[in-house]
């Protein structure tokens, strides 16, 4: 459909609008939860389908060509820095992976300000924030002028 | 209907939170920390932009560090290609910076695989496998830490020109896509990370399955449609990207083809690239022999053999995954970046370690960070950029104070995501010290004509209104058409008149000046799209871009009198590479009041020496 959402699981919280990059989960207005109102607009990126906290919304492929009966489920635990993969095809077989997201905490990433304040007298040379040091050689490469 | 209008005053003002906005909301703010810097984004800038739903690859990486490659090395490879035409300086820029990018990404917690002897594992000479189902994310967390503010869900329509100087940007205006109200940023400088475009060409799978084009639905041409207006120089609108993936699910190659080492094949095992080489050359001359062989002739050769019915094409993975290690790769490859694949495999009882999977060409696309380089005409680094590619800021375009990352500036190919983040932070400094060179400028904006943008934003709602009061029910109504019917109007004339699939990529100049006639309807008819709600007013404006955008590029298309790259597209009646009259950049100005669009060639200087030109 691509993504759809199951009523008896979907609490309404919005979580999924909120995050979907195409901006087509929306709340139905008379039960008060959420669905895809342009199944034609999903690329099945999985942003809503890992964002939601009660499991409530699930893929099934695009009609023009998936057959049904196969199932790509997911479990993202941000707090354990991975992601989980069971995959059910249509005549029965399961696969199941899990992959790192990210080697540290949330939230820990330090902002830009955080860092010295420059020179500005540098605000003229090629070199960016954290350069040379973060290129890991030298001196940042330059040619010279045809 | 009275609707609150918002107004919001900034230095810097970054349009699209995508990698290339991420990079430049944390650039600007670390060189210009009492600056106030905004990032305007239409979703959420969290999983927003091509890469909101992760990578496995970091596709632009030198690993100066250990020797591995060198920016020159890059340059060459950008330029063989495509085809000789890229913009050196550009390209050598992205380049030396990139490893620098890379290294914070890896501070800041994104998984990079690794090799026993401590050095990333390579998926190809450029290429480094990561676990990147939260690229997006970590990049989102830097930025929105560095900005001053972070506006999601605003659909920016138009950018604003100061009212004294007329080639001087002044800001930006665009609408809540949740409840409605207008805004105007007014700014100093502003830098256009927007995506490159989806659905400009009609996608091979038109029912439900429309949204699983290989570039994301919500790329959706604003870099160009934005810019294209202030009458700003592009370049290379032509050069449209076509790619060879999975079918249907278009999962990525990459991985498969270089790391696992898979070969592909037509459907009686042959393989067809080396049987096509002596046509090719015929083509193209000695640039069959660039090494690797440019991507649009390994399409070329593709096509070649489809069009004889020798497919499908198969790629041969049941004959690579012979360990556990390797079939979590290739599995991981997509479930990272196009889960959609993983869903066609499960849907079709494909177990890729026994079976081989079927290969396709897209539908083209337009962009500028991929492997080919559509957009605007760019100021370059002063240390190496040639006088006649240099006018005071990198990645400033023609226009004074407008600045460019990733899909939006032109002629720099194969930026990809790092390199996409690595131009933002590169234009944002520009954009600081263009600031700081002017501190006692602020630009003007000219009240009538925002208030006549905020009457041209919301009128595809009042049309609607006014409109449906005519027919009963349903989507057909004599006084308005809405954004989908536009979107597939753009996307037939797009494929049948500029070479899209449907044509197997072929258009000629009076195939294309037809096409430019019912582009001129279309974009009449833009004056009378239906918009029911909030939501298909986005569609509507969406839509605009991409007519922009497809206008620009049979302009181009148009332009250029030979077939440069076989494989994205032909010019069936100048079917070969003509070095003699066209080894350079098409240029184009438009003027929005007259609406006619002025095309020129731009130059080609080489900062690495050693290409050689056909010669005939």
């Amino acid at each position: 459909m691509p993504t759809y959402t199951d009523m008896t699981r979907c609490d309404g919280c919005g979580d999924c609008v909120d995050i979907c990059p195409s901006d087509i989960m929306h709340i139905d207005p008379v039960y008060r939860r959420s669905y895809n109102i342009e199944p034609n607009f999903c690329w099945e990126c999985y942003s809503c389908v890992k964002a939601c906290q009660q499991h409530a919304i699930d893929v099934r492929g695009y009609a023009d060509f998936a057959p049904l009966g196969h199932k790509v489920r997911v479990l993202r635990e941000p707090e354990k820095g991975s992601i989980s993969w069971k995959i059910r095809y249509r005549d029965g077989r399961i696969k199941e992976f899990t992959f790192p997201i990210r080697t540290t905490p949330w939230g820990s990433i330090k902002a830009a300000q955080d860092y010295e304040k420059p020179d500005l007298s540098a605000l003229g040379s090629p070199l960016l924030a954290h350069e040379p040091e973060d290129l890991h050689v030298g001196a940042l490469p330059t040619i010279k002028k045809a | 209907m009275a609707r609150r209008t918002r107004f919001v005053d900034s230095d810097i003002l970054i349009v699209g939170g995508g990698f290339g906005g991420c990079g430049a909301a944390y650039e600007s703010r670390y060189w210009g920390r009492d600056l106030k810097i905004v990032l305007v984004e239409k979703a959420n800038v969290e999983r927003s932009g091509a890469v909101a739903q992760g990578l496995s690859a970091i596709n632009c990486y030198m690993g100066m560090q250990w020797g591995e490659n060198q920016p020159e090395d890059f340059v060459k490879y950008a330029r063989g290609d495509l085809m000789g035409l890229v913009r050196e300086d550009l390209v050598y820029d992205i380049a030396r910076h990139v490893d620098s990018t890379v290294h914070k990404f890896e501070e800041w917690g994104l998984p990079i695989l690794k090799n026993a002897n401590g050095r990333y594992m390579r998926e190809g000479k450029w290429q480094i496998m990561i676990h990147g189902e939260s690229y997006k994310p970590l990049a989102a967390e830097a930025a929105r830490k560095s900005a001053t503010e972070v506006y999601n869900r605003i659909m920016v329509t138009h950018l604003l020109m100061d009212q004294k100087r007329p080639n001087r940007i002044a800001g930006a205006v665009g609408f809540n896509v949740r409840n409605g109200d207008f805004y105007v940023f007014r700014a100093k400088a502003v830098i256009v990370g927007a995506g490159g475009g989806s659905h400009i060409y009609r996608p091979r799978a038109v029912g439900e399955g429309m949204g699983r084009t290989w570039y994301a639905p919500w790329s959706t041409a604003s870099a160009y449609g934005l810019i294209i207006p202030t009458g700003a120089t592009m370049t290379q609108m032509e050069n449209k990207i076509v790619l060879t993936r999975f079918k249907d699910g278009y999962g990525p190659v990459g991985a498969w083809f270089l790391l696992l080492k898979a070969v592909a094949t037509n459907a009686a095992g042959e393989f067809y690239e080396k049987d096509r080489y002596p046509e090719i050359k015929e083509r193209v001359g000695h640039y069959v022999d660039i090494v690797p062989m440019p991507t649009c002739l390994r399409n070329h050769a593709m096509l070649e053999e489809i069009k004889a019915g020798k497919g499908p094409i198969y790629m041969h993975t049941q004959k690579v995954l012979d360990t556990r290690e390797k079939e979590e790769i290739g599995w991981e490859d997509f479930l990272d970046m196009t889960i959609g694949q993983a869903v066609v495999w499960a849907a079709q009882n494909i177990d890729p370690k026994e079976k081989p999977s079927e290969l396709i060409t897209s539908e083209p696309y337009i962009m500028g960070s991929h492997a080919t380089c559509s957009g605007a005409w760019a100021s370059g680094p002063e240390d190496c950029a040639p006088a006649e590619y240099q006018w005071g800021y990198n990645r400033m375009t023609t226009v004074e104070g407008l600045f460019g990352a990733g899909d939006t500036i032109g002629g720099s190919a194969h930026k990809f995501s790092a390199g996409s983040f690595t131009e933002g932070r590169l234009a944002a400094k520009a954009a600081v010290r263009y600031v700081m060179d002017r501190k006692e400028e602020s630009p003007e904006v000219d009240d009538d004509h925002v208030e006549s943008l905020k009457q041209a934003v919301f009128k595809p709602l009042e049309t609607y209104r006014v409109g449906r009061n005519e027919i009963v029910a349903g989507t057909v109504a004599p006084g308005y058409i809405n954004p989908l019917q536009g979107l597939q109007r753009l996307e037939k004339i797009m494929d049948e008149y500029v070479g899209g699939v449907g044509m197997f990529y072929v258009t000629s100049e009076n195939l294309l000046n037809r096409g430019l006639e019912h582009l001129a309807m279309l974009q009449e008819d833009f004056e009378k799209i239906g918009a029911e709600d909030l939501h298909q007013l986005q569609r509507a404006w969406e839509l605009q871009h991409r007519i922009l955008t497809g206008e620009s590029v049979a302009r181009h298309t148009l332009y250029r009198k030979e077939t440069r790259w076989p494989g994205y597209y032909y010019r069936g009646d100048y079917p070969k590479l003509d070095d003699n009259e066209w080894h350079c950049f098409t240029g184009s100005e438009y003027d929005p009041r007259s609406r006619e669009w002025k095309m020129s060639k731009l130059p080609v200087h080489r900062i690495v020496p050693g290409f050689e030109l056909l010669r005939t």
